[in-house]
């Protein structure tokens, strides 16, 4: 409840797209272009083992032959792979440093943003520093990890994926590729090959993770794309609440970022996992610039009573591409997907989910808030299936598309296989026009008519942002309502 | 207060207000009856500034400033209010936070300290109980699943907590049984002072039983046809309305 309250309070004032500002700081770069040497370039900025440039080679092999998607409902012209940089870093950045070690300009950068990655404050005990840990990535590299050391403390490790190849190898050897294929898909294959950081989670048996693990993703550089690699491992009986955030400077061309996302959880485990995706959109006239997310999550529930759950808000980019899914393997494991797309000016976003039940009993449970405004698109596509085996599979799905104007469209698109008898599956789905009734309604009681839409979409979405951690449901309420401004009248 | 002088308004194409005047002074209570189709939730949306329902001439005036042009919102912070006939769903905001939004909404428009949570949660208990509702009820999304009755005590919560200076009642008896009839008649009277007045549109005397008015007047064929006291309404529940629509 304290979520949708004070809206209407804060939104007075905000701008339009308020992280759209660019960081003036040396970086390097890859040179431009795609081929092998390419991949062979940002392995060894990263200072990879030989195994994993052999996998990257083998990956980008595969993309070779393979053809971009065309079934989403999203039009775009033709990518040039071969007009892009594919690995952009602050000069300063081999990798991670310790806080004081990091260029002041980028912590500003954050600072702006409202990331905080000052432990320190935490650590001293100042009253009121959120304690959350956060892994930063600003284009292609990993800046900074905070709390590290006190994770470390009960066994959990958090960290950029750089370095875990580095530190880790056993882990992510056993791991990486295990629940996104190589060629599981164009872009996911596309990341394989190129991917460049990302953050890497493992929480050892039977251990609560204390705190609240985030990443921030920035897209900083023109001309360069973001594959993030973001690796979670849940092993017995752990739990982890993990959250990201993604925005990027307004720029006029389209930019690419294309990331791959796994989650592993053995017995008992649970991994909650939030994203707040503020990507710029691009011009709500025009449609010039803005973000291309073409994005592949997926979690893999292989022990048995595990459980997982995807929550997003996903306000930003040009084009939204992404599937979060849940393969319910062991027995009894739970998947849940909550989500709220939105979509204003001339943005597409083609998103939803896959339940693959395969073990018995397994559960899930989908609610997918689509909102349309302006002249964008907004469609829901989503997958419930039942192997033989999975008997006794049980799914809940209810999606409702509100639309706001009249020139906007929403499409829902369900897709259910039940390859058993004894399962059972449920679909409910509305499409509603944001009420003129309600609207008058609500200004009856003195309410603006910018006011009253956002006092209605907040409604609307409620049930979704509930299931956000606290520290972030008030900002992902604040994107919405920023995300909406203009759409009316 | 409120002053109504040769108000035409269509919606669409049709008109339906052809040539309303209309004088309410602070502190009374007046009610307009009349046949289906007369106009009178026409009139509620007119005063309130509804999308739709055009006024194309004529002048309606709250404590002498001009209402027709100002937006809904801005007119409500005047202290304008209707109770609906149909209240809306608001899913997924619950009532108090949408009460309480309103509330300070129009406080700031009034250029007035925001209510505190806890005086606002105080008040809100007090009114609940004057109403009999049970307070958990205002935790829950607005109307939703409501039953019609239920949903016309919250229109006099709102109100109650809103307190404005003119109020609207739109067929508020519609849906309510005896029992409620008397219980929200209770919370409208327990409104009524010197600088408040009120607008009860209605078909039935039975209300104006429990909310006495001061004046009540005709409206049929867009117009008010008659005007008198109390003694008018009882008029009309023997005779109906046929001597005066066909006036009209």
């Amino acid at each position: 409840m304290t979520a949708v309250k004070d809206t209407v309070e804060q939104v007075a004032g905000l701008e339009k797209y308020e992280h759209g500002f660019v960081t003036d700081i040396e970086q390097e770069f890859a040179p431009r272009g795609l081929n092998r040497d390419t991949v062979a370039f940002i392995s060894a900025k990263k200072g990879e083992p030989d195994w994993m440039l052999a996998w990257r080679l083998e990956a980008f092999e595969r993309w070779s032959a393979m053809e971009s998607p065309d079934w989403a409902r999203v039009s775009f012209p033709p990518i040039d792979y071969q007009d892009a940089t594919y690995y952009a870093a602050p000069r300063t950045g081999g990798g991670p440093l310790s806080l004081d070690e990091v260029d002041p300009e980028l912590l500003k950068t954050y600072e702006k943003l409202g990331i905080p990655l000052r432990e320190q404050e935490v650590l001293a005990g100042v009253v009121g520093a959120p304690r959350y840990a956060v892994d930063a990535v600003f284009d292609s590299v990993s800046v900074v990890t905070t709390f590290k050391k006190e994770l470390a403390e009960v066994g959990v490790i958090f960290c950029s994926m750089s370095e875990a190849v580095r530190e880790h190898p056993e882990l992510v050897r056993k791991y990486l590729g295990t629940v996104v294929p190589v060629t599981d898909n164009f872009f996911a294959c596309l990341n394989s090959a190129v991917f460049s950081d990302g953050s890497f989670v493992y929480v050892p048996p039977g251990v609560r993770c204390p705190m609240e693990l985030s990443t921030y993703f920035r897209i900083n550089a023109a001309g360069s794309g973001q594959f993030e690699r973001t690796l979670i491992i849940a092993d017995k009986g752990a739990y982890v609440s993990y959250l990201e955030g993604c925005t990027a400077p307004m720029r006029d061309e389209n930019q690419l970022h294309a990331a791959v996302v796994e989650l592993i959880l053995l017995e008992d485990a649970e991994i909650k996992y939030s994203t707040v995706q503020n990507w710029y959109p691009g011009d709500p006239e025009t449609g010039k610039g803005g973000i291309y997310n073409f994005v592949t999550k997926r979690a893999d529930c292989r022990g048995d009573r595990s459980r997982v759950s995807w929550t997003q808000v996903e306000t930003g980019s040009a084009i939204t591409w992404k599937y979060p899914s849940c393969v319910l393997r062991g027995r009894e494991s739970v998947g849940e997907f909550y989500s709220i797309a939105i979509t204003n000016g001339r943005q597409q976003a083609d998103t939803g989910t896959k339940m693959i039940h395969l073990g018995e009993g397994t559960r899930s449970r989908i609610i997918s808030k689509g909102i349309s405004a302006g002249r964008s698109s907004n469609t829901y596509r989503g997958l419930v299936s039942a192997h033989p085996k999975a008997k006794g599979a049980r799914n809940f799905t209810q999606c409702d598309s509100l639309l706001i104007g009249k020139a906007c469209a929403a499409h829902t698109v369900p897709y259910i296989e039940a390859r058993n008898g004894a399962c059972t599956f449920e679909h409910e789905a509305t499409t509603t026009r944001l009420s003129e009734d309600q609207l008058f309604y609500v200004q009856q009681r003195g309410l603006s008519e910018e006011e009253a839409v956002q006092l209605l979409v907040n409604g609307f979405v409620r049930e979704v942002l509930q299931e956000l951690p606290m520290e972030f449901a008030v900002e992902a309420q604040k994107l919405v309502a920023i995300s909406l401004e203009g759409s009316v009248g | 207060m409120l002053s109504l002088r040769n108000l035409h308004a269509r919606v669409g194409e049709r008109e339906i207000l052809k040539g309303l005047s209309l004088e309410i002074p602070a502190g009374e209570v007046h009610a307009i009856m009349g046949p289906n189709g007369a106009g009178k939730s026409t009139l509620s949306y007119v005063l309130t500034g509804r999308p739709g329902y055009e006024v194309t001439s004529g002048t309606a005036e709250l404590d002498g400033a001009d209402l027709l042009t100002l937006a809904p919102d801005e007119r409500a912070a005047r202290g304008l209010f209707l109770s609906f006939q149909y209240p809306l769903e608001i899913p997924g905001v619950p009532a108090l936070t949408f009460i309480r939004t309103s509330v300070n909404a129009q406080r700031k428009a009034r250029g007035e300290v925001e209510m505190s949570a806890p005086d606002f949660l105080k008040r809100a208990r007090a009114c609940a109980a004057d109403l009999k509702m049970d307070f958990d009820m205002l935790k829950r999304p607005l109307n939703v699943g409501f039953s019609g009755g239920e949903k016309k005590r919250m229109e006099i919560l709102q109100m109650a907590l809103l307190s404005p200076r003119f109020m609207i009642l739109d067929e508020t008896d519609s849906g309510l049984d005896i029992d409620a009839l008397r219980i929200v008649s209770e919370g409208v009277n327990a409104l009524r002072s010197p600088d408040r007045s009120l607008l009860v549109i209605t078909h039935y005397q039975r209300l104006l039983d429990y909310i006495r008015p001061d004046r009540v007047h005709v409206l049929a064929g867009g117009r008010i046809v008659a005007s008198g006291g109390p003694e008018l309404a009882h008029e009309l529940e023997r005779d109906g309305y046929d001597k005066f629509a066909r006036a009209a």
